[in-house]
């Protein structure tokens, strides 16, 4: 075989027409071959491919010169049947499967399911102050690291490779400090229905304080970065564009929403995990497209920043308070603890229950095994992911287990936005459009 | 059958009627009518070894929150107002508020609920759909939650059917962002939603064979050995339920 072909690339005949495989410097193909049928159209399939950390999407374009005229998503291939699965293990199991949904915010997909478990069990009022403020701060930082890939990853796609860099450096900053607090970088399982797993540990607050100082200094850099960038604008500005009418009719929430000019925020109107208590404000721009989409995120990184600093401040007056619901019917009962082996089950704790307590006992026998059981019933308490409104649709039958859990995930629905916000633009545009969306395909196929 | 296995126990099976009726001062029944799907047996639930705690012929009915009574307090009551005469019964648990809805009656009350000025319900959250297999002709239940964001109020519309007639008229021309949504429910629960505009598999791949999400499609999975240990895939393991 000559070195000059490519033996991916190529053209053959079908019954729907010529199809042509592209695979890099080889377009020229396409235009000879097109040059006698130039006026037909051109269905380009885009993937499915990983365009970063998006995850595995396929887009079907069908072209006029460079005009896209329709454009539809091929999504499900990263279907992993997380909600069946959940159906087959216990209650407290769920977190575990559900914080890898959508992977780049894997604390909001734990709390929209423990506050819904929490509902059904009718413990919301007994969940400890602490592990209220617990969550909010990590969600909080958890919304500035997913903000983060949005800006970087979107920057990456079109050939903005510092802005990729910096926002990876600060993220891998917040995910350090998740590994501080959880023990690990994503798919936490930290919050639990009736609190969160364990303590805050020493040190983490002066960590939290250091990183918020740091980003006080580094946020700057992305808005003198891009803001006012030429180059970043033309890109950004008037892409992707859909009106307020458009977004309600698609269901769109989170900053696609805000980006209209209505400030809906579901951490202000419907306050929950005690939001009501902290000072900070809902982002909106007017210009309906990808640069305020941009914008948008860009200052709710600093209103993230402030919650998280007010939450910093309340832990510090909450030190040795409880973080788990008092009832032990309910309460996980193991403790993990760092020992001379690593991490490992907590010595005390494995005192406390086979010396001490034969009630204890039972209760982490009865909790481990079996679980406990939830009311028959449903439950549906959506929360502001950095995407919008995610919320686990929850079905009890009284049993241990979910009888069925469904979320609604927001990438899932604003995905459905990429029809309208591309057809009629560049092709080069589409790229820009969905990257404001900010779709994460775990989440989408779940 | 031969003789010998007359003398078998039998196991132990749901009544025909729920225990509540049997033995009403027992269980208290929730407000108005109860809607029991199943039945539970023995004490834990394990199934597959010996129950010797002595509570093995336990059998307790799966009680879904029963209809409310008027009035249902606050706004719960205008929304049952404007769309009177078009509602089943309605279920308030745990603070929210859950319509059940012929499907004959959804397009004209998801109409309702968006153009109303009274409710303004602009925003649907999407399509969930359960499946109950012990429910006897309403199987299959989609479950719609709408927010209205001008009153800032959630309310949550479910529409059931029989499995042998899965079929509901699609939201997609009153609610658009319900075509994704309900392309996922007809993937996963094998309801057709009428007048969709292309309802096709969207998670599965297209000439799969089922609908996962049905509780009548196993889960799948092998055992895995482990240090000469065999674990059984989840759906085979003991369970407590």
């Amino acid at each position: 075989m000559a070195t000059d072909q490519d033996m991916y690339a190529g053209s053959s005949d079908t019954s729907e027409g010529r199809v042509f495989t592209v695979t890099g410097q080889d377009w020229d193909q396409i235009v000879e071959g097109l040059a006698e049928e130039a006026d037909e159209r051109v269905v380009v399939n885009m993937g499915p491919q990983h365009p970063s950390t998006h995850g595995v999407l396929r887009l079907i374009l069908e072209l006029e010169g460079e005009t896209v005229t329709e454009a539809r998503c091929g999504i499900g291939y990263l279907h992993t049947g997380i909600e069946k699965n959940m159906e087959y293990r216990s209650w407290v199991q769920g977190t575990t499967f559900v914080t890898r949904m959508d992977y780049l915010s894997p604390f909001f997909n734990e709390a929209t399911y423990c506050l819904g478990v929490e509902r059904l069990l009718d413990i919301e009022d007994q969940i400890p102050e602490k592990a209220s403020v617990m969550r909010v701060l990590l969600m909080e930082l958890n919304r500035i690291s997913s903000h983060l890939v949005a800006i970087a990853t979107g920057g990456m796609e079109i050939g903005a490779l510092t802005v990729m860099t910096i926002g990876f450096r600060e993220r891998e900053l917040v995910l350090d400090l998740f590994e501080l607090i959880t023990g690990l970088r994503m798919n936490h399982a930290f919050i639990r229905p009736g609190g969160v797993a364990q303590d805050l540990p020493p040190g983490a607050l002066d960590e939290i304080r250091g990183f918020i100082a740091l980003m006080k200094k580094r946020l700057p850099e992305y808005a003198a970065l891009c803001n006012a960038n030429p180059i970043f604008k033309a890109r950004l500005e008037g892409v992707g564009h859909l009106e307020l009418d458009g977004v309600l009719a698609l269901g769109i929430t989170g900053p696609v929403l805000r980006s209209t000019g209505y400030g809906w925020d579901l951490r202000k109107t419907e306050p929950y995990c005690g939001y009501e208590d902290y000072d900070f404000d809902v982002q909106t721009w007017d210009t309906a497209d990808s640069y305020g989409r941009f914008r948008i995120r860009l200052n709710e990184m600093w209103e993230s920043l402030k919650i998280v600093e007010q939450a910093a401040d309340r832990l510090a007056g909450l030190e040795g308070a409880p973080v788990m619901v008092a009832d032990k019917k309910i309460a996980w009962p193991s403790q993990l603890a760092i020992g001379s082996d690593g991490m490992g089950n907590s010595l005390d704790h494995i005192r406390h229950i086979m010396g001490e307590s034969m009630e204890g006992l039972i209760h982490h026998f009865k909790l481990v095994t079996e679980g406990f059981r939830v009311p028959p019933g449903q439950a549906y308490v959506p929360i502001e992911s950095p995407r919008g409104e995610l919320g686990a649709h929850i079905v009890s039958d009284g049993g241990t287990r979910p009888f069925r859990v469904h979320y609604r995930d927001p990438s899932f629905t604003n995905l459905q936005g990429t029809s309208v916000m591309s057809e009629g633009g560049m092709v080069a545009d589409v790229i820009v459009a969905i990257a404001s969306i900010d779709p994460v395909m775990g989440g989408v196929d779940r | 059958m031969s003789e010998g296995q007359k003398d078998v126990v039998p196991e132990p099976k749901p009544p025909e009627q729920p225990a509540v009726e049997q033995s009403p001062e027992n269980v208290p029944a929730p407000p108005g009518e109860v809607t029991a799907v199943g039945a539970r047996t023995g004490m834990f639930g394990a199934s597959g070894t010996p129950d010797t705690s002595g509570y093995g012929g336990l059998v307790a009915p799966i009680v879904f929150p029963g209809p409310a009574q008027r009035p249902y307090g606050g706004w719960f009551d205008e929304v049952a107002d404007a769309l009177e005469g078009h509602l089943g019964h309605v279920v308030i648990h745990r603070g929210e508020l859950t319509l059940h809805v012929q499907r004959d009656q959804l397009l004209h009350v998801a109409q309702t609920l968006r153009d109303d000025p009274r409710l303004r319900f602009e925003l649907c959250s999407g399509v969930s759909g359960v499946h109950y297999p012990d429910d006897a002709g309403r199987e299959l239940h989609a479950v719609y939650h709408l927010l209205s964001m001008t009153h800032n109020r959630r309310v949550r519309v479910e529409v059931s059917v029989p499995d042998g007639d899965a079929h509901i008229p699609s939201l997609v021309g009153i609610y658009p962002t319900t075509d994704w949504h309900e392309r996922e429910t007809y993937d996963m629960f094998g309801i057709v939603f009428d007048g969709h505009p292309a309802l096709t598999r969207i998670l599965m791949p297209d000439d799969w064979p089922g609908h996962p999400q049905r509780k009548d499609y196993p889960l799948g999975g092998i055992p895995v050995e482990y240090k000469g240990g065999t674990i059984p895939p989840p759906d085979q393991r003991r369970s407590y339920n």
